[in-house]
């Protein structure tokens, strides 16, 4: 008899979403969860309304308002008037169609990509979309999970179904513990730099090994948030105990039917001879604090390192638009704004981490330094425990929740060639809100020993040495 | 349905450098809109116009360009966001096809479902064609759906389409909307047969 391979979660879960196989080759795949914001949604709503259609499965269709949101002064209408055209188009949109809007009035408001899994909207073995590329966040629970264009937002609301290609699947592997001062982000850094901008395009990134497995949900979804930044759609994690425990009791997470919730995630978990396209391994011991240099996130290296030599034509003129100019290491740099926020890197155990590392320091005079809740949870938890009188008193300003200056829809933006240490996701140039604008990415606490220090710093040196990692690595 | 198509034809622009994200070719400031009307002025802004808005130095700028439908760029064209405004501004300025090393696979989704078609060729190709366009700017440009072929000034090379991008240009059925209504029913089967559906 011949022995069959094994299942990856990514082959389980998409064969029981297809609905059926085009004519092209593409599978139609229902989706389980569509989350709506207020930049993608409009256009798709105008498109349906054009053709007389209706949102079909409004009930697995969930909306926030995160990008254009001011952070400190989220009251309507906004100042700007494009910003508070574009919610009220979403106000408008979601009363017309019966969707569950979430907005500031809600106290549930967020980063689309935060709410979900705070929400328990977000679950192991379902299919979510998101007109948003960091929809692979929501891998981190074992959903497949991915960013969508417009046409497609529209597709997904008047059929709750996208035409879609499979991926192939690599199983990128962490084994060992994480040092000193490393953590999510540091790693998804290394794999990024190690396999490049576009390395996994075509692929799933599934994630796992020891390093994973002792990682907090809240670190995995920093890790699964940039699997796209290397080219990859989606991220995920096989779910495990963590998942369960973090999912257990949210808002929206099954309740009377919870063991036989239980009983699907574990099911849908990589088979242990489960077949994978490719295979890439770490060992986490090699992985050190890791930030970018240039202006896409593969362009990173360790913080120390001497930065490369600058050959190809890219990467001269990304080190013309850094002013790197005279520089042999990211150690010491200047810096005039440190950003921490957004999907990546906004959520409670960062903002918890960074107010542990803080304490009994300042923010140097030179650095306007700014923390963004990634939800209104998020906020409302800081300040109940303390974390943001912590950050106020050590010179942070704290604001309120939205995608603020990772791309700078909202009035928080870089002014000039402003240079951000910034706790987000994308280092493009122009990304901050200034045509000149310099963003060095880097994990929150790297952030953190920039602003207190006035330049780029190692913060094991900063916040001194044995700096452990207090989530995502036990 | 759209008319189904064996070519695209148009003259080219070349648009140098690998990696060029969404937020370069639309910069998001620039998005915060209810329609995509309006975005064919935001395409590669920051690198045609300076902070006062003055024209820099940009194949888009250059005036031998003017009236192009055919990109030609290098690798991973399109990284980053999402969004569909890059594929939108770029439709919107006239732009048929776009010839490329390679796409990111969420921006070339868009294009397709926009019938903006994205043929992907080597970078001596790219090249050729780019050199061509240069000493003979007014040459068009034209790409052979079916036979996966790139031709200008006489010359033909191989190109790639995906397969499925090819059938749907073929058959006109680029936007998939229709054939996905159709499965109505289908599809509440399929939701159905999930053992989440009956959890909330």
């Amino acid at each position: 008899m011949v022995k069959r391979m094994g299942k990856t979660l990514y082959q389980k879960v998409w064969e029981n979403h297809i609905v059926k196989t085009l004519q092209d080759g593409r599978d139609q795949v229902f989706i389980g969860l569509h989350l709506v914001h207020e930049v993608t949604s409009p256009q798709a709503f105008g498109m349906l309304k054009e053709k007389g259609l209706r949102v079909k499965y409004p009930g697995r269709t969930f909306a926030t308002v995160d990008h254009i949101i001011p952070t400190d002064d989220p009251v309507r209408p906004f100042q700007d008037a494009k910003a508070e055209e574009m919610v009220a188009a979403l106000y408008e949109n979601t009363q017309d169609h019966d969707i569950k809007f979430f907005d500031p009035a809600s106290n549930k408001q967020g980063i689309i990509h935060v709410i979900g899994p705070e929400l328990g909207l977000t679950q192991p073995g379902m299919t979510i979309c998101c007109g948003d590329s960091h929809t692979s966040t929501h891998g981190a629970f074992g959903a497949l999970a991915f960013g969508i264009g417009t046409s497609q937002v529209r597709d997904v609301l008047a059929t709750q179904t996208l035409a879609i290609k499979r991926l192939k699947v690599r199983r990128i592997e962490i084994e060992g513990v994480l040092g000193d001062g490393v953590y999510a982000k540091d790693v998804i850094l290394h794999v990024i730099r190690q396999l490049g901008v576009h390395g996994g395009v075509g692929f799933a990134y599934e994630f796992g090994g020891s390093a994973i497995d002792s990682m907090e949900m809240e670190a995995r979804m920093t890790l699964c948030n940039m699997a796209i930044e290397g080219g990859a759609r989606i991220g995920y994690v096989n779910p495990d105990q963590k998942t369960f425990e973090y999912l257990k009791g949210r808002a929206y997470a099954p309740d009377e039917k919870w063991e036989e919730a239980k009983a699907y995630w574990t099911g849908i978990q990589s088979d242990p001879d489960a077949d994978y396209d490719d295979l890439v391994r770490f060992e986490a011991e090699v992985i050190k604090p890791t930030l970018t240099w240039g202006v896409n996130p593969a362009q990173a290296i360790e913080i120390g390192e001497a930065l490369p030599v600058m050959e190809s034509e890219s990467a001269k003129d990304a080190a013309k638009y850094m002013h790197l100019g005279d520089v042999d290491s990211m150690l010491g740099v200047p810096v005039d704004v440190a950003f921490i926020g957004s999907c990546t890197n906004g959520r409670l155990s960062d903002l918890r981490e960074v107010a542990r590392v803080v304490q009994g320091h300042k923010v140097h005079e030179r650095v306007r330094a700014l923390i963004v809740p990634g939800s209104m949870k998020v906020a409302l938890e800081a300040e109940a425990e303390g974390i943001s009188k912590v950050l106020r008193n050590a010179g942070f300003e704290v604001r309120q929740p939205g995608c603020s200056m990772c791309l700078a829809m909202n009035p928080d933006k870089l002014v000039g060639d402003e240079l951000c240490v910034s706790s987000s996701n994308r280092n493009f140039k122009g990304r901050q809100g200034s045509s000149s604008g310099r963003t060095v990415l880097m994990s929150p606490v790297m952030v953190a020993a920039a602003a207190v220090t006035g330049a780029i710093a190692d913060p094991r040196e900063a916040f001194g040495k044995g700096l452990r990692c207090s989530y995502g690595n036990e | 349905m759209a008319m189904s198509e064996t070519k695209r034809v148009g003259r080219g622009v070349f648009i140098p450098g690998n990696n060029l994200d969404t937020d370069q070719i639309t910069p998001a400031r620039y998005l915060k809109c209810v329609t995509f009307d309006e975005l064919s002025g935001t395409l590669f802004y920051d690198e045609r116009f300076d902070s006062d808005g003055n024209e820099k130095e940009h194949p888009i700028n250059d005036p031998r360009f003017n009236g192009a439908g055919v990109l030609l760029v290098g690798k991973n064209f399109g990284c980053g966001s999402s969004r569909e405004h890059a594929p939108q501004a770029i439709k919107r300025c006239g732009f048929k096809a776009i010839v490329g090393e390679s796409f990111a696979e969420i921006f070339q989704g868009n294009c397709t479902a926009l019938g903006v078609l994205c043929v992907t060729a080597s970078q001596p190709t790219i090249e050729k064609l780019a050199k061509g366009i240069e000493m003979a700017p007014s040459a068009e440009i034209e790409i052979d759906i079916e036979t996966q072929r790139v031709s200008s000034l006489g010359a033909e090379y191989k190109c790639r389409i995906d397969s499925s991008v090819r059938d749907a240009f073929l058959r006109g059925a680029w936007d998939p909307l229709d054939t996905l209504l159709s499965a109505g029913a289908e599809i509440d089967a399929t939701f159905k047969q999930l053992p989440y559906s009956g959890w909330v």
